[in-house]
C-alpha cells in the first residue's frame, strides 16, 4: 500500500508535492513560473504511464498561479489530448478562476501559415529588386550626390562652413601612415619575390621597372583604395545610418538642411582631394620600399635604381593613377552613403550596413580597377 | 502598519562628480500600491530610480527590495532579483532588429526552459493582455508610440513580475492613449497583483493611479504620503506642483 502512494506523487525539487490519486492530479501550493518547466516535464512523464484517458487536474488546495502556470496547464492538456487523453481542470478558488480565464490561450487563433517560395519566384524577385532597388538606388544617390557636388562647388554659402577640412583631415590626413606604411611593406615583397627570378636571367636592372611599373599603374591606387573604403567607406556608412535611425537626418532635413548636401557632399570633396596625394605618397614609400630590396639583394645602389627610375617612368601613369584615385574615391563614398541611407531597425542594421559598405566598396573598386587597367593598358 | 514592502530606501547619497544628485532619500513602497515618485527635472527621480535598479553604483545607502538587501548582490542573486521586476522605459527600448513577439519571448527564452511552443502561448497572452496581438510579427519601427510603449508594457511583465518599474510612461502620448495606458496599468496591477513604482509628472495620470507619492526636491525626499494628503499637502513644492490642476478650473471659467 505504502509503495503505490510513493509512487503516485509528483515530487518537484522545491518539494512541493502533487498527489495523483484515482486519475485526479491534485496541486496544491504556488504554480509559478520557476517550477513551471519542471512541473511539465513531470507531469507528462507521470500521466503517460497510466491507461485510461480521463483525468481530472483539481486545483482545490492551489494558493497562487501565475500567467505561465495557467498556461502551462492548458499546455499539458493539449498534449495529452495529443496522445489520447483527455484532461479535465475542476475547482480552485475565485482569484485562480479569474486567472484561469484570464490567461486562457486558447482564444488566439493560429496565424496562417507563410505562403512557400518558388525557386523561379525567388530569382526572378532576387533579379528585380537587385535593379529596383540597388541598381537603380545606387544610379539615384550617385546622381544626387554629384548634382549637389557640381552644383555647390562655386556656392560658398550652401556648403557646411569648416567641414571639408574636417573631412579632409579624416578621411586623408589621418590615413597617412598606414597607407605609407602598408605600401612600403608591398613594395619591399614585390621585389623581394621577383628578386630570384631576375637574377637567374642576370635581368637584375629590371627589378626598377617592375617595381615602379607595378607600384605606378597598379599597386598603389589599389591599396590605397582598399586601406581608405576599409576606414572610411565603413566610417561614412556608420555615421549616416546612425543618424538615420536617431532621426538626425530627418531633423536635418526639417532644418531645410538637404542630407546629401550637408554630409555626403563634404566626404566627397574630402576624398576627391586627397586620395591622388595618398596615392603619391604610397607611390614613393612603395618604390623606396623596392629599392631598399634592390639594394640589399641585387646590389643596385640607389644612384643606378634613380636613374633607371626616370627612363622608366610614364606620364601615362600619372594620368592613369589620378583617374583611378578620383573613381574609387567617388566608389568609396558613394557605397558608404548608400548602404548608410539603406539602413533599417537600429542597432543591428547599422552594423550590417557598416558591413556592407566595405564588402561591396572593396569588390567595386578591384572590380573599376580591372576595367581600367584594360581601358588604360 | 500590517502592509507590506516591497521597495526600503534608506538614507541613500549620490553624486556625479561633485555634484550631489541625492541626499539621504529615505522611503518605503507597499506591496500591491501604486507609489510615485515625483518631482521637477533635475530633482534626480530618474537617478534614484536607477539606483533601485542597480543600474547605478551606490556608495552610501541601504535598498532593500521584497526585504532582501538589494546592493552588493553577486550575479546569480542579481539575475533573481532581476527575474522578479519588471522595468518599462520611456520610449519602449525594445530591440529594433528583433519583432515585437520575439522582444517579449526573449525574457522567456533566456532565463526559463520552457517548451517553445508553450513560450508562443505566453508571449499571445502577453500581447492579448495589451490588446496588442496583431502586432506580433511587426518590427517595433513599423510601431506607433503608443503601441511601442503596450508592447514595451507586455515584454515589462513577460515573467510576472511581483514588481514593476515605470520610467515616465506618458513622456510622448496625448492624453486620450495615457488615459488608456493608465487603465491598462491599472487593471493588469489588479489582475496580477502587482505592486508599481513609477517615475512621472503626468498629474491626470498621477491622480487616477497613485497610491502614494513621493515628492523629491533638489535631491531630497520632501514629502512622503498617500495620494490625498500628497493633495492637502502645505509644502510649496508640492503645492505649486498639484495647483496646476486650476488652471483648466480657471480656463474654463474665463
Amino acid at each position: 500500500m505504502k509503495k503505490k502512494s510513493v509512487s503516485s506523487d509528483i515530487i518537484l525539487k522545491n518539494g512541493t508535492k502533487y498527489r495523483l490519486d484515482n486519475q485526479t492530479l491534485f496541486l496544491s501550493g504556488e504554480l509559478m513560473l520557476p517550477v513551471v518547466p519542471e512541473f511539465i516535464r513531470k507531469v507528462l512523464k507521470r500521466i503517460k504511464l497510466q491507461k485510461s484517458g480521463d483525468f481530472v487536474v483539481n486545483l482545490d488546495q492551489l494558493d497562487n498561479i501565475d500567467s505561465a502556470g495557467v498556461t502551462s496547464l492548458f499546455y499539458v492538456k493539449r498534449k495529452l489530448g495529443d496522445a489520447g487523453f483527455r484532461l479535465r481542470m475542476e475547482g480552485g478558488n475565485e482569484t485562480i478562476v479569474k486567472k484561469l480565464e484570464l490567461f486562457k490561450p486558447e482564444k488566439f487563433d493560429e496565424l496562417p501559415p507563410e505562403a512557400k517560395i518558388g525557386f523561379f519566384e525567388l530569382v526572378g524577385t532576387g533579379v528585380y529588386d537587385f535593379f529596383t532597388s540597388y541598381f537603380y538606388g545606387f544610379i539615384q544617390l550617385a546622381a544626387n550626390i554629384f548634382y549637389f557636388a557640381v552644383a555647390d562647388l562655386f556656392r560658398k554659402k550652401v556648403r557646411r562652413k569648416g567641414e571639408f577640412a574636417n573631412q579632409a583631415v579624416l578621411i586623408g590626413v589621418n590615413a597617412v601612415l598606414i597607407v605609407v606604411f602598408m605600401s612600403f611593406v608591398i613594395g619591399l615583397v614585390l621585389a623581394l619575390q621577383s628578386a630570384q627570378q631576375l637574377r637567374n636571367f642576370g635581368a637584375n636592372i629590371f627589378i626598377v621597372d617592375l617595381v615602379v611599373i607595378g607600384m605606378m599603374s597598379q599597386m598603389a591606387p589599389l591599396i590605397t583604395a582598399i586601406l581608405i573604403a576599409g576606414r572610411s567607406g565603413s566610417s561614412i556608412a556608420a555615421e549616416i545610418a546612425t543618424m538615420k535611425v536617431t532621426s538626425e537626418l530627418d531633423a536635418l532635413k526639417t532644418m531645410g538642411l538637404e542630407p546629401i548636401r550637408f554630409v555626403v557632399v563634404p566626404k566627397l570633396y574630402a576624398s576627391l582631394l586627397t586620395m591622388p596625394f595618398l596615392i603619391v605618397l604610397a607611390n614613393v614609400s612603395g618604390i623606396a620600399g623596392g629599392g631598399v630590396a634592390a639594394y640589399f639583394y641585387l646590389d643596385i645602389t640607389p644612384e643606378i635604381f634613380i636613374n633607371r627610375m626616370g627612363d622608366v617612368m610614364r606620364n601615362k601613369d600619372l594620368i592613369t593613377a589620378f583617374v583611378k584615385s578620383q573613381v574609387y574615391a567617388s566608389l568609396i563614398v558613394l557605397t558608404g552613403s548608400f548602404y548608410g541611407f539603406r539602413v533599417v531597425r537600429g542597432a543591428e542594421g547599422v552594423g550590417i550596413s557598416t558591413t556592407s559598405a566595405v564588402v561591396v566598396g572593396i569588390s567595386l573598386v578591384i572590380v573599376a580597377d580591372s576595367i581600367l587597367g584594360l581601358l588604360f593598358y | 502598519m500590517d502592509k507590506e514592502k516591497v521597495i526600503e530606501v534608506r538614507n541613500l547619497a549620490a553624486s556625479f562628480g561633485d555634484t550631489v544628485v541625492l541626499s539621504d532619500v529615505s522611503f518605503s513602497a507597499y506591496k500591491g500600491e501604486v507609489t510615485i515618485i515625483l518631482g521637477s527635472s533635475g530633482s534626480g527621480k530618474s537617478t534614484l530610480l536607477k539606483h533601485i535598479l542597480g543600474l547605478y553604483e551606490t556608495e552610501k545607502g541601504e535598498i532593500r527590495i521584497f526585504g532582501e538587501d538589494a546592493l552588493g548582490l553577486d550575479e546569480d542573486q542579481q539575475l533573481h532579483m532581476y527575474m522578479r521586476m519588471g522595468v518599462f522605459y520611456q520610449n519602449g527600448a525594445l530591440l529594433n532588429s528583433m519583432t515585437v513577439g520575439e522582444n517579449v519571448a526573449l525574457p522567456l527564452k533566456q532565463h526559463t526552459s520552457l517548451p517553445d511552443d508553450l513560450v508562443d502561448d505566453i508571449v499571445n497572452i502577453k500581447l492579448g493582455l495589451v490588446n496588442l496581438e496583431y502586432a506580433i510579427n511587426k518590427f517595433p519601427s513599423e510601431l506607433s508610440g503608443g503601441m511601442l510603449k503596450r508592447a514595451a508594457l507586455a515584454r515589462a511583465i513577460a515573467l510576472d513580475p511581483p514588481i514593476l518599474f515605470f520610467d515616465e510612461p506618458g513622456a510622448g502620448l496625448d492624453p486620450i492613449s495615457l488615459e488608456s495606458l493608465d487603465r491598462l496599468i491599472i487593471d493588469l496591477k489588479e489582475q496580477l497583483g502587482m505592486s508599481i513604482v513609477m517615475v512621472t509628472h503626468e498629474v491626470p495620470s498621477i491622480l487616477r493611479i497613485a497610491n502614494r507619492i513621493i515628492y523629491l526636491d533638489k535631491g531630497s525626499v520632501v514629502f512622503e504620503g498617500t495620494l490625498k494628503e500628497a493633495l492637502k499637502c502645505d509644502v510649496e513644492s508640492v503645492r505649486q506642483f498639484f495647483s496646476l490642476l486650476d488652471d483648466v478650473d480657471k480656463a474654463k471659467q474665463a
